[in-house]
Formats: structure tokens, C-alpha cells, sequence
């Protein structure tokens, strides 16, 4: 099976520092992956990367269709005269020159894409006006609409509260069912960690990929950190822990997300 | 009101509410209520140079209006300071007021291009007039999704090879050749609000793209028509009546919207 993404050792660098090193993985049709790290561990670089606006400075990214991509977060005037049906329509035409005519076979389309993500309560509201979380579900319809193989997604659970992410994700998680590659990148994997079948951790400009129960572990997160790092377990969650030992004996303790 | 000699007015106030009120829609949907405020300010000087060299005012304010386009642009990529820009501007109003006293009709004409007179229009505004009132709706209705698409998010358009430079550049130019022609009605000062208040008001009123535009279009009409009507009746300058009416329509769309339930 061709993979939907295919990131062969790419590295990147951005202002004459570099922010990755050498980093590959890949992605089959339908995988759920988790792209892990701090801030500014080069998370967006490596989505900016996928997506063409960043060139490599090695390695390459090959595509096995059409790519989604769901930024952040909307920055919008709350008086906007677009509605959410406008702007998941916008995803399949927003491109394209010539007059706007409406079409039946748009709208039903549209429509589909609304209920496909449970929109349609609020789709005729200004989209300025949504919630967080209702306006991520807005931008995952906008994404899909073009049907692609593979779905990106910057911090989608950054600005929302538990239950707003754990909705999100139980709708990426049927996103995937369908066959569409899902990588959600997140400084906390936790609230992915039932979800996501997929892991690229990215620590140092370097990445470790592989199922998360072999990814993250002492050894391979320590060997990725250049120190030792302590990966515990409590109640399901996960801490990964730096221990440091400092010029003058004092013990850093850090949690890192 | 609607004697012959009128009759010019009539026709330029039409086209002009028809591409102001078409364009406005964009400032405000893309955030360039800077630029509409400052386009006109750059094309002053030109209108009164051409009254310097006598030539039609249009050519004169579409020439410096362009060029307006072409600084905002440079002093964008320079990253220059808010600052700088505004300096700009006011020598380009130093400038003008400098060309109407060399021209020796100063205190009338500043009058007329700063605040509008719109019955002095004549039968040489005709041909530039129909030119934006007919091509800049035009223009801008064929760009409608990229426009809004590239001004929403950026990122996304440019996913799907949206140029947001090249959109920028395309739409102030109409912005450009729409202040030209509005300039002499609304004045150089005023002529934003033809723009800005039309279209902020629709967006209150309605919720979906194209009814915003129309809505802004109708409200742009009923404006520029009013502010003529007015003007002829009282003498006073018509961007008086059009930068006041404009303020008011949007004050009233948003007491409708913060009334409806």
C-alpha cells in the first residue's frame, strides 16, 4: 500500500539555525499519529515542511494525494459576513477565479461535509462568532471536503477546554476509520494517548517515530534529549521527566510536556 | 433637482456608489480600511497638479493614486513604521495645497477636493465614471473567492497557490482607480466613509457573503443619492452629507443587530 506521507530525512534549517535534523517517517492510509514536543521543537516547521511552504535543506516529502490542513486557530472579526457553510465551501472553490455562482451539487456537498462533522446546528451562524471548538470542526470539514489522503493538524486542542478536545478527537478518530491519514501535532500527548496508534516525537531538531509504547520510553526519549529522561506512568497518563545534573551537583528537575 | 444640467451628477454619483460600495465590501472583508483612507489622500496633489497643467483632474488623481499603491506597497516590504507612512501622506497633502496655490484657485478648489462638490461635475467625469462604475464591480465579483479566501486565511489560500502579494496589489489598484473617480464627489478626506460605512453596515444586517455585498452596494447607492439630494437642496458640500450618512447607517445596522434576537 503507498503510504500517504512519506518523509524521507529532511532537514531544515531557518535563519542559520537548525531547526531539524535528519527526520523521517511515514504515514499509512487511515494511521492516527501524534506529532509530540515542546514548543518550538519544530513541530510547525516540520507541517510547514509537508506542506511546501518551507523548503528542505535535504531529504524529501512525497505525498500520496491531496493534503488537509487545519491551522490553529481563526483570527477573525466576529462581524465577518461568512457563515460556516461559506467557509467549508470556500475549502472546495476559494481558489478558483470567475463569477460565484451558487450550485445544488456544491451546497449538497457542503451539507454533507456539516453533518460529517456535526456542524449543522451552527451552520448558518457567522463563523466569527463560533466557539473554539465548533470552529474546529468547521476547519476539519473546510480540510476535508477535497477528500484528502492526509490530514494535518496544527494544535488543534490548544485553546480547548476537555471536552471540546475529547469530541475533536473522537471525530479525527472516525476521520482515520475512513482511510485518511490523521497527524495532530500537540505539546501534551495525553489527551491522544487512547487515540493515537502513531508517534513522532520531536525533541533537539531530531525525531523518534514508531507505535507510542515504543517510542516512549526511557531509552529512546533519553538518546533523543541527549540526557536522561524519565518516563513515568500514573493513571493512564504519561510524564516525561528531565533529570539533569548540573555543573555544581544541584538536581534540574523539569517536567517536560 | 433633476434638471438637465443635473443630470451628469446623477449619472457619476450612480457608478460611484456602485464601485465604492462594491469595493468597500473588500476594505472592510480584508482589513485595508488603512489604505481606503490613505489612497485618496495620495491621488489630492494629483488632481491639482492636473489643474496645474491643464489637464482632465482624472488622469492627474488616477497617476498619483497608482502610485500611492505603489508606496504602500514598497513601504510595506521595507517594514517601515506606521510613522513614516503617515508622514508620507500629510506631504502628499503639503504637496497638493502647494499645487492649488501655484494653480492660483486656491480656496475654492481646496474646498471641492478635500470635502466633495459633487454639482460640479461635468460631462468630461462621464467616461472614467462609467469606466469603475462598470469594471471594478466586475473585476472584483470575478475575484470574489480569492479575495475572501486569501483575506480569511491566508495560510489555507495559499495552499492552493493563492498569492496574497498579488491579490493585495490587484485589489488596492481598483481601489486606487475607484478613489480617483471618487474623489471630486465625496473629497479626499470623506470619500473612506462612502467605502467603509456601506459595507461595515451590511455586515451587520446580513450574515452570507454575496447578501453582505449586495446589501453594501444598495446602502452605498441610497447614500451617494441622498448626499446629492441634500447637497443641491442646502449648498453645502455633498461629502458632508455622504461621510455623515454613512456614520449613520452603520450606527443603525448595529442597533438592528444588537436588537434582534
Amino acid at each position: 500500500m503507498t503510504p500517504a506521507l512519506n518523509v524521507e530525512g529532511i532537514s531544515v534549517a531557518l535563519g542559520g539555525r537548525e531547526v531539524l535534523r535528519d527526520v523521517g517517517f511515514s504515514l499509512a492510509p487511515g494511521a492516527f499519529c501524534g506529532l509530540i514536543g515542546a514548543n518550538g521543537s519544530g513541530k510547525t516547521t516540520l507541517l510547514r515542511t509537508i506542506l511546501g511552504f518551507t523548503a528542505p535543506s535535504a531529504g524529501r516529502v512525497t505525498l500520496g494525494g491531496a493534503v488537509g490542513y487545519v491551522p490553529q486557530k481563526l483570527q477573525l472579526d466576529p462581524d465577518m459576513p461568512i457563515r460556516a457553510r461559506d467557509f467549508v465551501e470556500l475549502g472546495l472553490n476559494g481558489h478558483r477565479f470567475g463569477f460565484p455562482f451558487p450550485s445544488r451539487a456544491r451546497r449538497a456537498r457542503v451539507e454533507e461535509l456539516l453533518s460529517a462533522v456535526d456542524a449543522k446546528t451552527f451552520a448558518d451562524q457567522r463563523i466569527g462568532e463560533l466557539s473554539g471548538g465548533q470552529q474546529q470542526r468547521v476547519l476539519i470539514a473546510h480540510a476535508l471536503i477535497r477528500e484528502p489522503k492526509l490530514l494535518l493538524l496544527d494544535e488543534p486542542l490548544a485553546n480547548l477546554d476537555l471536552r471540546a478536545a475529547a469530541e475533536i478527537i473522537a471525530l479525527l478518530k472516525r476521520v482515520a476509520a475512513q482511510g485518511v491519514a490523521v497527524l495532530i501535532s500537540a505539546h501534551d500527548m495525553n489527551p491522544l494517548l487512547r487515540a493515537m496508534d502513531r508517534i513522532v516525537y520531536l525533541a533537539n531538531g531530531r525525531a523518534a517515530s514508531g507505535k507510542t509504547q515504543d517510542v516512549v520510553r526511557t531509552e529512546v526519549l533519553s538518546a533523543l534529549y541527549g540526557y536522561h529522561i524519565d518516563v513515568i506512568r500514573v493513571h493512564e497518563r504519561i510524564l516525561v521527566v528531565a533529570g539533569e545534573h548540573g555543573a555544581h551537583g544541584h538536581e534540574h528537575v523539569a517536567a517536560i510536556p | 433637482m433633476f434638471e438637465p444640467y443635473m443630470l451628469d451628477a446623477w449619472i457619476v454619483a450612480t457608478l460611484v456608489a456602485l464601485a465604492a460600495g462594491c469595493a468597500g465590501y473588500f476594505v472592510v472583508l480584508r482589513g485595508a480600511g488603512f489604505a481606503a483612507h490613505a489612497l485618496p489622500m495620495a491621488a489630492f496633489p494629483g488632481a491639482a497638479l492636473a489643474g496645474l497643467l491643464g489637464i482632465a483632474r482624472f488622469y492627474g488623481l488616477a497617476v498619483f493614486a497608482l502610485g500611492g499603491v505603489a508606496g504602500l506597497a514598497w513601504l510595506k516590504r521595507a517594514q517601515r513604521p506606521d510613522a513614516a507612512t503617515a508622514l508620507v501622506l500629510v506631504a502628499m497633502l503639503g504637496l497638493g495645497a502647494l499645487f492649488l496655490s501655484l494653480s492660483g484657485q486656491y480656496s475654492n478648489a481646496v474646498y471641492a477636493l478635500l470635502f466633495g462638490q459633487i454639482l460640479g461635475v461635468g460631462a468630461a467625469d462621464l467616461p472614467p465614471a462609467f469606466g469603475i462604475g462598470i469594471g471594478v464591480p466586475v473585476v472584483l465579483l470575478l475575484c470574489f473567492r480569492p479575495l475572501t479566501y486569501s483575506a480569511l486565511v491566508p495560510d489555507l489560500a495559499a495552499t492552493r497557490g493563492l498569492s496574497g502579494a498579488g491579490l493585495d496589489l490587484l485589489f488596492l489598484g481598483l481601489l486606487a482607480v475607484t478613489s480617483a473617480v471618487a474623489l471630486p464627489i465625496a473629497g479626499a478626506l470623506l470619500v473612506f466613509t462612502l467605502m467603509v460605512g456601506p459595507a461595515a453596515a451590511a455586515r451587520n444586517l446580513v450574515r452570507a457573503p454575496l447578501p453582505a455585498l449586495g446589501v453594501s452596494i444598495i446602502l452605498a447607492l441610497l447614500i451617494a443619492w441622498a448626499a446629492l439630494a441634500l447637497a443641491y437642496l442646502t449648498g453645502l458640500p455633498s461629502g458632508f452629507f455622504v461621510g455623515t450618512l454613512s456614520a449613520a447607517a452603520y450606527l443603525a445596522a448595529r442597533l438592528t443587530r444588537r436588537l434582534s434576537p
